[in-house]
């Protein structure tokens, strides 16, 4: 490929260049043809070479475009204005040839590739607007000056109107820019421009097409913009180009034969998407090999018809996914319609209604034909959403829609059920039982039911899905109401969403997880957010084992461990895969502790691993919703739940680090919850500290917990025997992490465990104080130790943190009396009254003993 | 409706050398909220546009490089492929994801996003759009600017064809409008684009 050079150190190539002149590059001077013929260099065109420039077709891309948007980026503000004075030769002269496009091009790239404003001179930006409004000047130039205006927008001096231009073409120029602009009056007079071209013209007229996506983004940006008595014409309009379109397909000009004159000529009937002759109006679902005008206009209509009726109806847009069920949606529903009443004009919003509903109904039926293109199938699929989605707005708008809707929805369900390939099309159905069910009879249980646990199990691997899955869920909450049970038993089928696609879904999951969990199921879903790596690792098993060899992708490097594939049909371990891969809540919970043996080989791959990564996140949300409902029973099951599983999870790289940082913080959160669980659970306390104990987060939170709470002030039934017990595990326990040689395989144990692990001792003491000589003693030892650490214990300032905190510990016991109430302070203690009068607030006693410490502390040695 | 249109680079790897460039972008009107109590400063504003669109480019290729290591495709393979090649455009990755309010625009909105060779197309969509039709709309983009103005030669010239952008963007999403069209539709809008461009 061609190095550009940086055109701004070779002042000759800014004049010098004309077009097509090869001499010279850089971002000014590369000719049209230069550029085009590069195009078809290496690794393009199939040159000699297409193999090495194709092997690094990406990179070489990028690296050129680096290097021209620098050189865009670079150019000065001189260098600029002389390019823009060419420029401005070329406009005003009217050279729209080939020059004039290229120049325009790099002005462009220059304008657009740096975020800070660039400055045109106005007579340029002039010309540039002048261009742009000419009604001769080519579609190609006009373009690239709207978008040089475009880009330089927002703008503090706007002179570009819309007020005198004529023709929409134009209209439809100057409107990309005007809107670009995001000036609300603009945006308004810009809509009521393009509203007095819509009036004024026949509804046959020209390229009127052009003009309704302006209507749509005016509407959108200002609702107010449009006139009451505007919005209702415009909305009769859009009603009869929804359904009075034309069924004749557009005409063909055909040149004629070498004999014969030009001429016009019909091609037939419009067709329906399977080839048969169109049976009923004009939708865009029909086709045919040209389109009249009014067919556009009816494609344009549908297109924005949604938005439409939510902007135009009286309410506004404002709240259009409010619940907005009223009291007349159960008895208004009548068979009689308001079109039944048929033979009087309806007013404009009603028409537009009806018609729109006539269209529906239409496309519900045209999405059935099998399309003969592939093309046209995905639009079928499009068609369908958006017709039950404009169904559902005029439902809500006006209840008598009711009826006739969920006779048609009734039979779609069930077609679309049946039909894998038509999933996605499903949610907004079921959105509309569940939104519309309760006065339709519709049972939305049911359709809940065969969602939850069908759906998710089956199509867990389709990103698209699966992103709209989980919104629907989100969306549905307001809406779920009863139904929300069916939602919370089917977690471990969207878990199964979340395992597999973890990246775009944790935040949507963090948003959902407060409205999935409810005391029932918290134990069993803190289980599954655990085990979410290994359900990853599952649910790929899951899907090798569907596939036969030749089905999966090229890219499939199968892992080497063809004993999992073999193992995942294993009767004996089947039951597990079974469980962890359940559709729904099972109210129990299995140790898959040999499924992590079996699933080792998967552990590395990216998928799980990603997955790992986001499982912390998820737990922080799952415990900070947890905590705002759970009771003492809670609170304990929880937390024993999370000693247990410290120390067994899958084991994915970095996995068990994140977990335990996350566990080790919550720990704390579930005791202060419900304090008396320590000394309910001491036994598993006991058995935690005495055990084989996992990273020191979760060793250190649980230590810290018994110090804090084992005591008879939280719990009457803490007993001295109690303490004791613990005093001396706690004891065997720091005597263990600071004896161990630097050889034995124990991991080093961190400064802050020793530390909590004294503190927690001489809390005990001072609340069972025959054991304070034992406390003291040990803690001359830790001190003494700290002083002269043995090699690769402690060391450095970690060592010096260990020994001040020994000393003042030390010093605190040798005042039991002080010790006790400085360690284990009265509930009262937290009360304002302590803090804020002047002989009993707390403030001042710990200001004393602090006195006393550091008096004491300065007398010892060291 | 859409909110922007953009085209950005797209690396395989974090680690690969360079900078995630937006090439092409296009915001269909601007969000400012009606009450905005402050407005600011043409200059600031324009800046705050160009780097959301920075920040959903970066997230798109993060989502992107995510889904291909997910799948565990080589790293190699998105960049790999010949330009000759044809793209099989239904195979190439896609997706999609939710920007909250505030990050980075006033809105909620939702991302579909499109990773094509080194390239990544990406929608920015009001928040309850038909995801449906915009996938589809954003490959029938995606296709007609890698058939039209051969954007996947080798070279830089992609960020030398607005126009060509511009004129597909102005008969496929006009002003952001997602349009239904049925094969013929698309055909004839091709047929007009084909004939109003020297290629």
């Amino acid at each position: 490929m061609r190095h550009r050079t940086l055109h701004g150190t070779r002042p000759g190539t800014l004049h010098g260049t004309r077009p097509g002149s090869r001499r010279c590059c850089g971002l000014f001077s590369r000719s049209r043809q230069s550029a085009d013929c590069e195009g078809c260099s290496p690794g393009g065109g199939g040159g000699g070479s297409g193999g090495g420039g194709g092997g690094g077709g990406g990179r070489m891309f990028t690296t050129g475009a680096e290097s021209l948007l620098r050189q865009a980026r670079e150019i000065r503000d001189e260098e600029l204005g002389k390019f823009c004075a060419r420029v401005c030769a070329l406009l005003r002269k009217e050279d729209w040839g080939p020059g004039a496009v290229d120049a325009l091009r790099r002005l462009f790239l220059i304008v657009s590739a740096t975020k800070y404003s660039r400055r045109l001179e106005k007579p340029c930006v002039a010309l540039l607007q002048t261009t742009l409004c000419s009604p001769t000047c080519p579609e190609q130039l006009q373009l690239l000056c709207a978008a040089v205006l475009r880009e330089m927008s927002p703008s503090d001096s706007p002179s570009l109107s819309c007020d005198h231009i004529q023709g929409t073409r134009q209209l439809d120029l100057v409107a990309s820019v005007l809107l670009a602009q995001g000036d609300q009056q603009q945006v308004r007079s810009l809509g009521q421009c393009v509203l007095k071209v819509l009036e004024s013209r026949q509804p046959e007229g020209p390229s009127l097409r052009h003009l309704l996506p302006i209507v749509s983004k005016v509407t959108s940006l200002a609702p107010d913009a449009l006139r009451e008595e505007q919005t209702r014409a415009l909305s009769k309009r859009l009603g009869d180009w929804l359904r009075y379109a034309s069924v004749q397909q557009g005409v063909a000009h055909s040149s004629g034969g070498f004999f014969s004159t030009p001429r016009a000529r019909q091609l037939g009937p419009v067709t329906e998407v399977d080839g048969a002759v169109a049976t009923d109006f004009f939708t865009v679902l029909s086709t045919g090999q040209r389109f009249t005008e009014d067919q556009w206009l009816n494609v344009q209509a549908f297109s924005m018809l949604r938005a439409w009726l939510l902007d135009s109806s009286p309410g506004g847009s404002s709240a259009p996914d409010v619940d907005d069920r009223s009291e007349l949606e159960g008895s208004t529903l009548s068979v009689l319609s308001a079109a039944s009443a048929a033979g009087h004009p309806l007013p404009p919003q009603e028409w537009l209604q009806e018609k729109a509903f006539e269209y529906c109904q239409r496309l519900l039926e045209q999405s059935s034909r099998r399309a003969l293109r592939k093309a046209d199938s995905d639009l079928q699929k499009a068609c369908l959403v958006e017709a039950v989605l404009v169904l559902d707005v005029l439902c809500r708008q006006d209840p008598s829609f009711l009826y006739r809707t969920l006779s048609c929805l009734r039979p779609l369900y069930t077609r679309l059920r049946g039909d894998p390939a038509w999933v996605r099309a499903l949610l907004p159905v079921a959105r509309f039982f569940l939104r519309h069910g309760e006065a339709a009879a519709v049972d939305a249980e049911a359709v809940y039911q065969h969602l939850f646990t069908g759906i998710p199990a089956e199509h867990f691997h389709s990103p698209m899905l699966a992103f709209e899955f989980v919104q629907f869920c989100r969306d549905s909450l307001p809406l779920l109401g009863r139904n929300l049970g069916v939602l919370r038993t089917s977690f471990p089928n969207l878990f199964k969403f979340l395992a597999w696609n973890s990246p775009p879904l944790t935040s949507d999951f963090v948003a959902l997880l407060p409205s999935l969990v409810d005391a029932g199921t918290a134990v069993e879903m803190l289980h599954l957010l655990l085990d979410l790596p290994c359900l990853t690792a599952a649910l790929d098993l899951q899907l090798r084992s569907l596939q036969t060899a030749s089905e999966r992708p090229p890219w499939d490097v199968s892992i080497r461990a063809p004993g999992c594939l073999e193992a995942f049909r294993d009767s004996q371990v089947q039951g597990l895969f079974q469980h962890l891969l359940r559709a729904q809540a099972s109210g129990t919970a299995e140790r898959l502790t040999p499924l992590y043996r079996l699933l080792q080989p998967l552990a590395g791959c990216a998928r799980v691993v990603q997955c790992a990564e986001a499982v912390p996140t998820l737990l922080r949300a799952f415990f900070s919703a947890v905590t705002q409902f759970a009771d003492g029973v809670l609170a304990s099951q929880l937390a024993l739940l999370l000693l247990e599983r410290s120390d067994s999870l899958y084991q994915v790289p970095g996995y068990e680090a994140g977990v335990h940082r996350v566990l080790g913080s919550q720990f704390p959160a579930l005791c202060k919850l419900h304090p008396p669980l320590v000394v309910e659970q001491a036994k598993e306390l006991l058995e935690f500290v005495g055990g084989p104990r996992g990273g020191g987060h979760v060793l250190a939170s649980v230590v810290w917990a018994i110090g804090e709470y084992l005591s008879v002030s939280w719990d009457r039934r803490c007993t001295v025997e109690q303490i004791n017990n613990f005093f001396e595990a706690l004891e065997a326990l720091l005597f263990e992490v600071t004896q161990s040689r630097p050889s034995t395989t124990l991991p080093k144990c961190p400064p802050q465990v020793i530390s909590v692990l004294m503190t927690t001792l001489t809390k005990l003491a001072s609340r069972s104080q025959d054991l304070i000589p034992r406390a003291s003693l040990l803690l001359s030892k830790m001190r003494s130790l700290a002083q002269s650490p043995a090699p690769g214990s402690v060391c450095g300032e970690d060592a010096g943190a260990v020994r001040t905190r020994a000393t003042e510990l030390l010093n605190l016991l040798k005042m039991p009396s002080v010790a006790q109430f400085v360690f284990t302070p009265s509930v009262a203690a937290s009360e304002p009254r302590y803090h804020r009068d002047t002989n009993t607030a707390l403030p001042l006693a710990l200001r004393t003993v602090s006195r006393l410490v550091e008096r004491e502390a300065g007398l010892l040695p060291g | 409706m859409v909110h922007v249109f953009l085209i950005h680079t797209l690396r395989t790897t974090k680690a690969e050398e360079g900078l995630c460039r937006v090439l092409y972008s296009c915001f269909f009107g601007t969000e400012n909220s009606p009450n905005d109590p402050q407005p600011h400063g043409a200059e600031r504003d324009r800046l705050l546009r160009k780097e959301q669109i920075l920040a959903v480019a970066r997230q798109v290729e993060s989502m992107c490089q995510l889904q291909q290591q997910a799948c565990g495709r080589p790293a190699v393979d998105l960049q790999s492929q010949s330009s000759d090649d044809p793209v099989h455009l239904h195979e190439s990755p896609c997706g999609a994801f939710r920007l909250t309010a505030g990050d980075p625009f006033q809105e909620p909105r939702t991302v579909v996003w499109l990773g094509v060779l080194s390239l990544g197309f990406a929608l920015v969509l009001n928040a309850h759009e038909n995801l449906l039709l915009a996938e589809s709309t954003l490959r029938l983009l995606a296709r007609l600017l890698l058939e039209h103005p051969r954007l996947l030669v080798p070279t830089a010239n992609l960020l030398l064809r607005a126009d060509c952008i511009e004129g597909i963007l102005a008969r496929f999403l006009p002003h952001g409008q997602l349009l239904f069209l049925n094969d013929q539709f698309v055909q004839g809008l091709e047929k007009e684009f084909s004939a109003a461009w020297p290629r």
